[in-house]
């Protein structure tokens, strides 16, 4: 029961987010992929860095346990073929699954199709799962982070993706400015 | 089109919604979701209609066996969302009756929107999360199948994007 609470309570704080970053909106979200409005990357790089350095500090000060977290496995080529199935289906609606939910909370019936669509779209693959298996599962690669991968420490590559994440932000601006 | 109260600024909201990422890993363990919410419901639905079915299929078990695929954790993060977005929008002045207002997208836009879910809940279903579970919160962890998965949707979506330039003028 607790952990339902906390599951409506970070759900809300998660969805009030969103919708305050107009990421309800789908020709906003679209306006990304023409590099006409840069909310998507902006927001989600910034809530990226964020995390990523609340956790690596986090674990410093002995506030959390960074290996306690559960790290999404890598299967490199079911998740290089769904993203970019995915993104094409991003461009089409203007919306992904959460920001579905915001739009439709916002009174948008586009986000009511989209959801409607996320829901085939899992239900087909659950039905062609016999079939697709043995691709679902392959490429495992287990928990495989950035340091694993790179041999860096932790904390080197930390700080190398915040230096990369806040010249994108950096840059973004700059591009902003001069138009 | 009445004028719509302008969001808030995208930097500082990212980092609230960091701030809520980094309180979801400390308080449960885990990130955000929403393409499992989905699934879970599927599942639920299926197990319902033609329980064999759902027995056939791994991935549906998958979502069946810790209980209830109704109150599953992201299911119910999924209605907060919901709640939340629904509140912000209202508090905010920026909910937009497409229901019964003369802003209804057109027919085109809905079958895209539609189109666009099913391609995305079949990515998700296969790359084992989305732009939420996957990217924000595998990113954040730094998990190379994250990053994978957020390069290739991100260039999924250039590439195609000029091809879909009439649905978005």
């Amino acid at each position: 029961m607790n952990d339902l609470l906390i599951a409506g309570g970070i759900g809300v704080a998660f969805g009030w987010a969103l919708e305050c970053a107009g990421l309800g909106d789908p020709p906003k979200l679209a306006g990304q992929f023409y590099l006409r409005d840069f909310t998507v990357l902006k927001v989600m790089l910034s809530a990226m860095l964020t995390a990523m350095l609340g956790v690596f500090w986090g674990g410093r000060l002995g506030m959390l346990d960074p290996n306690a977290l559960y790290v999404p496995e890598t299967y490199l080529l079911p998740q290089l073929v769904g993203g970019l199935v995915f993104g094409l289906g991003f461009v089409l609606s203007g919306l992904c699954p959460g920001t579905s939910c915001v739009a439709l909370a916002s009174g948008r019936v586009e986000g009511a199709a989209t959801m409607l669509g996320l829901f085939v779209g899992v239900l087909l693959v659950g039905l062609a799962f016999p079939e697709i298996e043995p691709f679902y599962r392959s490429t495992p690669h287990g928990t495989l982070t950035l340091q694993r991968l790179t041999g860096l420490p932790y904390g080197i590559v930390v700080a190398l993706v915040t230096v990369i994440g806040v010249s994108m932000l950096a840059w973004i601006a700059k591009r902003e400015a001069a138009r | 089109m009445r004028p719509l109260r302008s969001y808030a600024e995208p930097h500082a909201t990212g980092v609230c919604l960091g701030l809520v990422l980094l309180a979801c890993f400390a308080l449960t363990g885990q990130g955000l979701g929403a393409s499992g919410a989905f699934a879970s419901v599927a599942s639920g639905v299926i197990a319902a209609v033609s329980p064999e079915t759902a027995a056939h299929s791994a991935y549906f078990r998958s979502y069946l066996q810790d209980g209830s695929p109704w109150t599953a954790w992201l299911v119910v993060e999924i209605m907060g969302v919901l709640v939340g977005a629904a509140a912000s929008a209202a508090l905010a002045g920026r909910t937009r009756l497409t229901f019964v207002r003369a802003v209804r997208p057109s027919g085109g836009r809905l079958f895209a929107g539609l189109a666009g879910g099913i391609l995305m809940g079949v990515g998700a279903a296969l790359a084992r999360g989305c732009t939420s579970g996957l990217a924000l919160s595998g990113g954040a962890l730094l998990s190379v199948g994250a990053w994978i998965f957020m390069v290739a949707l991100f260039l999924a979506g250039f590439l195609a994007a000029p091809l879909l330039r009439r649905l978005w003028p």
